[in-house]
């Protein structure tokens, strides 16, 4: 353990987050020890019966320096606040936007384990491969309860919810096992809800994503998905291609899509990111396509949380960009 | 006005306060029936009724944090069961939260002082503050049925969709529990802000109130304004849990954040709602025992508002990584440091009060300062915590844990300890044993320390909290925390010891046995039912330490 009993530092945020903690536990200690320090010389100095000079002793002229010294204690610390909201702001929105290259991660978290899929279609259970140096994303859902996503060595925590997607990205620093912690209580065996981050350089990553390919990778999965739910039905992949085979429906097409800002029935736009698919397919009469009719039927209860994110990685691999903000 | 006596004035009371005619039957002498208790309306006879229930929750929500840290030793769980673990601390949570902490200093000394300091003969409405014992009486009930049932794991923060759909323990009752006592909670909270309005004595305006006072009157604003909003929430809960209709749990449509939201907008005033009065009973005390006004008591009186108020606007730091936006997480930072200058002009004012007194160090006193000390440590923990980016390391780890306890027992429970030896003698005409009293005071500080201060370790070096096993590099500083746990536990019984022998074998206390200036130290210990024998006038600010008050001597015979 390193200094304050801080656990290995295996991420790029994590220098910036130690830097930061220094400083502010630096601060706050110095000006703990120096009250502390005030309050032991002045309970020794006035103690009752001591020849220290008491107030009634002293010209009342210090009305005014009584005033200069609560402005300051208020001035001081508000300052001083001010700067370690703002480097904190700085480094926490740091933390919210991934860089356009990373690799996307999937992780669905049930009681009481971590399943995280990668884009090859590579399998894991509380456990997560990834490569040194390569910022990856991770896109994150819940079968059930809350669980929280905590790699103390990256200083990273993010909550995982059941009905939405959440993410988090980091890029590992240092090769070795780090633990995976569910940080929110979930119920009988949180405690044993933990996992292992494994960094490897990134040819040996290379090579366990080869040995561990799976039947196909998760877009792959999610067009054979897109067929057996029939999407294909009415959904057009192709870009400029008619609707679907048997199209009987008129339905938006998918091609291109992810990324894009999509005018909806109300007037409103919404970029289509993983949100926006996810509900389109749980909820699609929260918000319809302009121009479309809402009669697409509700997959909810019929469609597992890795089924979806296996649909959706099908429909972003129809887009030619990422479409990533930045 | 003509019945009414001057303070200070010889004629009706003595040299040290006592009352020089033969005084009134206490109000202990009223009656001495079971049935006489349960049926007073006396506001003196009611905090000692709150104060007997809540030093019995106190020990039943002690007993299972002793449970917690003798598993804690060891790494894996091997005395008790993960399920037994997590109603273990779910109890802890909700009886010292709700059972003890809230109604810890308002309902006992509050209930007894409030009434004393501001020269009235009862609270506004005393069957209103009967009736409130008893709904806090009728929600112990609930809670402690759901204990005998066989306990509740949801945490004291009864997350959904946890609690509204996955656990299969007693969530209800527990639900049922806190939503009633949360109603004594608001009637309490009414009656002191209607009381303190209406029934001040004759020139006791609000800048001569006693900080205490000014602190009982902004945590009942806090009580009334917040605690229907938790149970509402609870409800909420409830109408998911058993009608399965969807709230917060989405896949019945509902949204889990909201959640969150809502319980946090009460329960992030809430430690407002322990910490005001502890920074109102530590005013009192430190002043007295420094022989001094308190420093920049203005000033401390807005802070104590200022407080209040910023303390509904924060609640949002407790979800920095839940999944609400980077814009709300980044408001709510700012607004937390905002909070914590308040609190921070408070540590000075009262190390300021200290300079040029004449400091004496009896029991209350080494409470009130062992408050300051383990308050600022909280509070600057809680200045990192609400660093962003800290957070995010931090948050759900014992670090957090660490931080809480220094604030809601290191700061809250001291005060209230302070608080109980500094009125003690005015509450029970007994004097106790002041060298064991400072023993305790001690020991309770430096066994907070060794229970508390690896936690804080064991949050940065990354180990979460509710964790029933632990990953075994954490063992070392778990150990160090157990160990330092068995002498806060020795130092929590200690006073139970002393305080009950006192009330055998004390001495009989002064009225005025520290020579202090507050109203309720003019009228004899324990006070006659009606207060006072005349109501007094207030001519003065409060804290008239400087120069020293007649017979510059103190009166300390006794409690050595």
């Amino acid at each position: 353990m390193s200094a304050l009993a801080l656990p290995p530092e295996a991420s790029t945020i994590a220098a910036h987050v130690d830097h930061l903690l220094y400083a502010v536990v630096g601060v706050t200690a110095a000006v703990t020890l120096a009250i502390f320090a005030t309050i032991i010389a002045f309970a020794i100095r006035y103690r009752a019966g001591s020849a220290a000079p008491r107030a009634e002793d002293v010209p009342a002229a210090q009305a005014r320096a009584r005033r200069r010294v609560e402005a300051a204690w208020t001035l001081v610390p508000l300052a001083l606040f001010v700067a370690a909201f703002a480097w904190g702001a700085r480094v926490y929105v740091e933390r919210a936007l991934p860089p356009s290259d990373a690799t996307q991660l999937f992780v669905v978290a049930k009681q009481w384990t971590w399943k995280l899929q990668h884009p090859g279609g590579q399998r894991e259970i509380d456990e997560l491969h990834v490569a040194r140096g390569q910022p990856v994303e991770l896109v994150m859902t819940s079968e059930d309860v809350i669980h929280s996503f905590y790699v103390p060595a990256f200083r990273l925590k993010q909550d995982v919810l059941p009905g939405r997607y959440t993410q988090m990205w980091f890029t590992a620093t240092e090769t070795g096992r780090f633990h995976l912690f569910c940080a929110e209580y979930c119920g009988t065996d949180h405690s044993r809800m933990r996992g292992d981050i494994v960094v490897m350089e990134p040819e040996d990553f290379a090579r366990w994503l080869e040995g561990h390919r799976g039947a196909s990778g998760m877009a792959a999965q999610g067009e054979v998905l897109f067929r057996e739910y029939g999407c294909s039905g009415c959904h057009a992949t192709q870009p400029s291609a008619q609707p679907g085979a048997n199209a009987s429906v008129h339905a938006p097409s998918l091609a291109g899509l992810y990324g894009r800002p999509v005018p909806l029935a109300d007037g409103s736009v919404v970029k289509a990111d993983e949100r926006y698919l996810r509900d389109s397919i749980l909820l699609p009469d929260k918000e319809v396509a302009a121009g479309y009719e809402a009669i697409m039927p509700s997959f909810a209860g019929r469609i597992g949380e890795d089924e979806i994110l296996e649909l959706i990685v099908y429909i972003e691999s129809l887009s030619d960009t990422k479409g990533r903000p930045q | 006005m003509t019945e009414a006596v001057r303070a200070g004035d010889g004629g009706v009371l003595g040299e040290r306060g006592e009352l020089a005619l033969h005084p009134p039957a206490s109000y202990l002498e009223e009656g001495f029936t079971i049935r006489s208790w349960l049926t007073t309306r006396d506001h003196k006879r009611i905090a000692i009724l709150y104060a007997l229930s809540i030093t019995l929750f106190f020990f039943i929500g002690g007993a299972a944090a002793t449970l917690i840290r003798i598993e804690l030793a060891t790494p894996n769980g091997d005395l008790v069961s993960a399920d037994t673990y997590n109603k273990l601390f779910t109890m802890h949570g909700v009886i010292m939260v709700w059972f003890f902490l809230i109604p810890s200093i308002p309902a006992t000394l509050g209930n007894f002082l409030v009434p004393l300091m501001i020269g009235a003969r009862d609270l506004a409405f005393p069957r209103l503050n009967l009736a409130s014992w008893y709904i806090y009486v009728a929600g112990a009930s609930f809670t402690v049925a759901a204990m005998i049932l066989g306990g509740v794991d949801t945490g004291w923060t009864f997350y959904a969709p946890f609690s509204t759909l996955y656990s299969n323990t007693h969530v209800v009752w527990v639900l049922a529990g806190v939503f009633v006592v949360g109603f004594s909670s608001i009637l309490t909270g009414l009656n002191f802000i209607v009381t303190i309005h209406t029934m001040r004595a004759p020139g006791l305006t609000w800048f001569r109130l006693p900080l205490f006072v000014w602190a009982q009157y902004a945590t009942s604003a806090i009580l009334v304004l917040a605690t229907p909003v938790l149970a509402m929430t609870l409800v909420l809960v409830a109408v998911e849990r058993l009608g399965g209709i969807g709230i917060f749990d989405p896949a019945l449509g509902g949204d889990p954040l909201l959640f969150q939201h809502l319980f946090w907008f009460y329960s992030h005033p809430a430690v407002y709602i322990m910490v005001l009065p502890a920074m109102g009973v530590v005013s009192e005390i430190v002043a007295c025992f420094a022989r001094n006004p308190v420093f920049g008591y203005r000033t401390m009186a807005y802070a104590i508002i200022a407080i209040a108020m910023l303390g509904f606007l924060v609640w949002g730091h407790h979800m920095f990584v839940s999944g609400q936006s980077l814009y709300a997480g980044t408001v709510f930072s700012l607004l937390s440091f905002f909070v914590a200058l308040p609190s921070a002009i408070k540590v000075f004012n009262w190390t300021a009060t200290l300079w040029h007194g004449r400091i004496t160090y009896e029991a209350p006193m080494l409470y009130a300062l062992g408050f300051v000390g383990l308050f600022t440590i909280g509070g600057m923990t809680g200045l990192i915590l609400a660093v962003l980016a800290l957070d995010v390391h931090l948050t759900d780890t014992y670090f957090v844990v660490a931080h809480f306890h220094y604030i809601m027992v290191g700061g809250a429970v001291s005060a209230y300890l302070g608080g109980i030896h500094f009125w003690w003698p005015k509450i029970t005409g007994r004097l106790y044993s002041d060298r064991w009293a400072r023993f305790a005071a001690i020991l309770l500080f430096f066994g907070f320390n060794a229970t508390f201060f690896p936690q804080y370790l064991l949050g940065i070096a990354g180990m979460p909290r509710r964790y029933h096993e632990y990953a075994p590099e954490f063992q070392t500083l778990n150990v160090l925390s157990s160990g330092g746990a068995v002498l806060l536990a020795l130092g929590y019984l200690l006073p139970l010891v002393y305080l009950s022998w006192s009330l055998v074998r004390g001495a009989r206390a002064p009225a005025n046995p520290w020579d202090a200036t507050g109203l309720e130290w003019r009228t004899a210990s324990p006070p006659p039912k009606r207060n006072f024998a005349a109501v007094p006038v207030v001519e003065g600010p409060p804290y008239a330490y400087r120069p020293s008050p007649a017979g510059i001597v103190r009166a300390r015979e006794g409690t050595a």
